[in-house]
């Protein structure tokens, strides 16, 4: 078992030092616009000191904790997606010369980040887009440029969100891999301190350069006691493991058509989801045409242009658009890169703007195809 | 955690489109343009593969290889204008640049169809995709059983690469039936849909293979007509067309199901799509 050692609050500001000493650009939880999003870090301050936050299906709200925890909140709308698979990218550019056309391809951006409060949910999110963007044939170059120099700080969950489901799924919410550094943070009694236990050479090499000491046999079984009551305090839950053949089985299940009664279609889920990749391309040009450019951005299954195929949408009902995301999550995504693409972090709950519940869906198709006796 | 550094071999960036002049275009039936495009550094192609082909600050679309893939000289795609960037494709003239990006996806199972009858249906332009099978089946024909080939087209003007149909009847050894949805009063050939022919064609039951390219209508009842007349489920190909962006399987846009068509298809064989090709809106 790797060894857990302890950090006052300066200590973990030494942490944040030592990473931009390192020549990292830390990225981390701070607020904005009544919400806890992911941004540029440069000192505890930054972050979301004393806050917690709200969350129910369709609803999201910051409050005052009465203490000043630094992590006292469960996730934002920001994933790390932002970072990793930015919602726009310059692929090419080309210009006219003369009757010949020259085309760049954009150069890659490799950025030093250090990605700092990463929950355990949000690790495997990035476990799964590397699956998605790297593990085939094909990798995506601009994703592998921005994954390559990256340090992560991840934290173990000490509060469950009303809409968090990890522990069902079994993805947190205990930081398990994937990480250079874990804290745990513990405030009892008044005393603020943090665990924290490196993954990586190089977090046990960041690790040696801060305050830290060994910590107490009580301080970790109190982290334990944390994780173990963040896991029962999950304020939803969803039966994961036979998922896949259930949806399969229900492709045509009236539940379907009740949901695209709320269903708007919108795509919030898909743009707060971490692990939705989908994108679409767009050419653009100067009105001489001498200068062209290609990006791509992220898209959503929920537009209508998103399946246009000559004459018409593949897909043109809202029934149709809802299934084919929840299916793609929860199902084919099994068939297609060998894991859910779901990791219980409800920000499509929370962001939904007409609270559809993804495990109340699942719950519905199950209770109601045992009734059917299938 | 950082990802470890072999995952990082940047190859050339399959994104980036080469430029390519259009070496010949040619007029082939109604908004239908065969442009034959110089291949460049090209790799050699499977019959039934795709390139994504752009026109510079329009965009880009996928659009099947109809040439013979033994033909080095010149890559040839046979499009029709129904958007905005097949339009822009089809009005490109002799000389002019545009990108490519390919081939993509797997293709026929030539390999597989040795030694057996071949019967191909092609609804409309899904003759294209077939075109470099049938050249294939031709310049190798003593490897296959009996060749059919079922055409199904909306009016004797529409009719695909009508010429070479003839020249096919004359002088090689395939049998060809050609349909049409409407006839003038001067069509002497059949009348109706493509998968009606189906029923008459002479194949060794337990011994054949179908490949079947059109529109999604006409390939559930193509399919259905092949079954009656004796295949199994795993004796029919198909090809299949989704909205497509990368071609690479990152967009997402091309989803089938558990499939990617530009990855794992555009060729599938059809115990393999699961039955959902009897859903709506997949």
């Amino acid at each position: 078992m790797p060894e857990q050692q302890s950090l006052t609050p300066n200590g973990l500001q030494a942490l944040l030092d030592a990473l931009q000493a390192r020549g990292y650009r830390i990225i981390g939880p701070t607020l904005r616009d009544q919400a806890v999003v992911y941004d540029d870090v440069q000192s505890l301050t930054d972050l979301p000191v004393g806050w917690t936050d709200v969350q129910e299906a369709g609803h999201y709200r910051l409050a005052r904790r009465d203490d000043d925890a630094l992590f006292g909140y469960a996730v934002g709308p920001h994933s790390w997606k932002h970072y990793l698979h930015t919602p726009v990218q310059r692929l090419w550019h080309a210009k006219h010369e003369r009757d010949d056309i020259i085309v760049t391809t954009e150069p890659p951006e490799a950025p030093r980040l250090a990605l700092f409060g990463v929950r355990s949910c949000e690790l495997h999110a990035i476990a799964i887009q590397d699956r998605v963007l790297l593990g085939g044939h094909y990798r995506d170059v601009h994703y592998a440029a921005r994954r390559q120099d990256n340090f992560i700080v991840a934290v173990n969950c000490a509060v469950a969100g009303g809409t968090c489901f990890c522990a069902s799924m079994h993805t947190g919410p205990k930081a398990v891999a994937g990480y250079d550094l874990a804290l745990t943070e513990i405030i009892d009694e008044g005393e603020h301190r943090f665990l924290i236990e490196a993954g990586t050479p190089e977090g046990v090499e960041v690790l040696s350069e801060l305050p830290a000491r060994q910590a107490s046999n009580e301080d970790i079984a109190l982290a334990d006691a944390i994780l173990a009551s963040t896991a029962e305090s999950m304020g939803r839950e969803m039966q994961a493991d036979d998922v896949r053949e259930l949806l399969l089985a229900h492709l045509e299940h009236p539940r379907w058509d009740d949901v695209a009664t709320r269903c708007l279609t919108c795509g919030n889920c898909t743009l707060v989801c971490p692990t939705c990749f989908c994108t679409s391309e767009e050419d653009s040009s100067d009105l001489t045409g001498t200068e062209m450019a290609r990006s791509r951005r992220w898209d959503s299954c929920f537009t209508m242009d998103f399946s246009y195929l000559h004459g018409g949408s593949v897909r043109a009902s809202h029934r149709a658009r809802y299934r084919q995301w929840m299916t793609h999550k929860l199902a084919t995504w099994h068939d297609q890169f060998d894991t859910s693409g779901c990791v219980g972090c409800g920000r499509c709950i929370t962001w939904c703007p007409v609270g559809i519940d993804i495990t109340e869906e699942v719950k519905a198709i199950r209770e109601t195809s045992q009734e059917a006796g299938s | 955690m950082a990802i470890q550094s072999d995952k990082l071999a940047l190859a050339h960036d399959p994104m980036t489109p080469r430029v390519m002049r259009v070496l010949k275009r040619c007029h082939d039936g109604p908004q239908t343009v065969t442009l034959d495009i110089e291949p460049g550094d090209s790799a050699p192609f499977q019959p039934g593969q795709f390139n994504m082909l752009s026109v510079f600050g329009v965009g880009e679309v996928p659009i099947s290889l109809s040439g013979a893939p033994t033909d080095h000289d010149r890559l040839r795609h046979t499009i029709r204008a129904v958007g905005p960037v097949s339009t822009a494709l089809t009005r490109l003239s002799k000389g002019e640049c545009l990108g490519l990006r390919g081939p993509f996806g797997n293709g026929w199972p030539m390999q597989q169809a040795e030694g057996h009858d071949v019967v191909l249906v092609a609804g409309g332009l899904g003759l294209a995709p077939l075109r470099p099978a049938i050249y294939q089946l031709l310049s190798e024909r003593e490897r296959y059983g009996r060749i059919t080939l079922l055409h199904g087209t909306r009016s004797p003007a529409d009719i695909l690469f009508h010429r070479e149909i003839m020249a096919w009847r004359r002088h090689r050894n395939i049998d060809i039936e050609v349909t049409v949805d409407h006839a003038p009063p001067d069509w002497r050939g059949h009348v109706g849909v493509v998968t009606r022919l189906i029923s008459s064609v002479p194949f060794e039951t337990g011994n054949t293979l179908a490949f079947v390219c059109g529109p999604e209508v006409m390939m559930r009842f193509a399919i259905a007509a092949l079954k009656d007349a004796g295949l199994g489920d795993e004796t029919i190909y198909l090809s299949m067309e989704r909205n497509m962006k990368c071609a690479v399987g990152f967009c997402g846009h091309c989803q089938f199901g558990p499939v990617f068509v530009c990855r794992d298809g555009p060729v599938f064989r059809h115990d393999r799509l699961g039955g959902l090709l009897n859903l709506k809106e997949i």
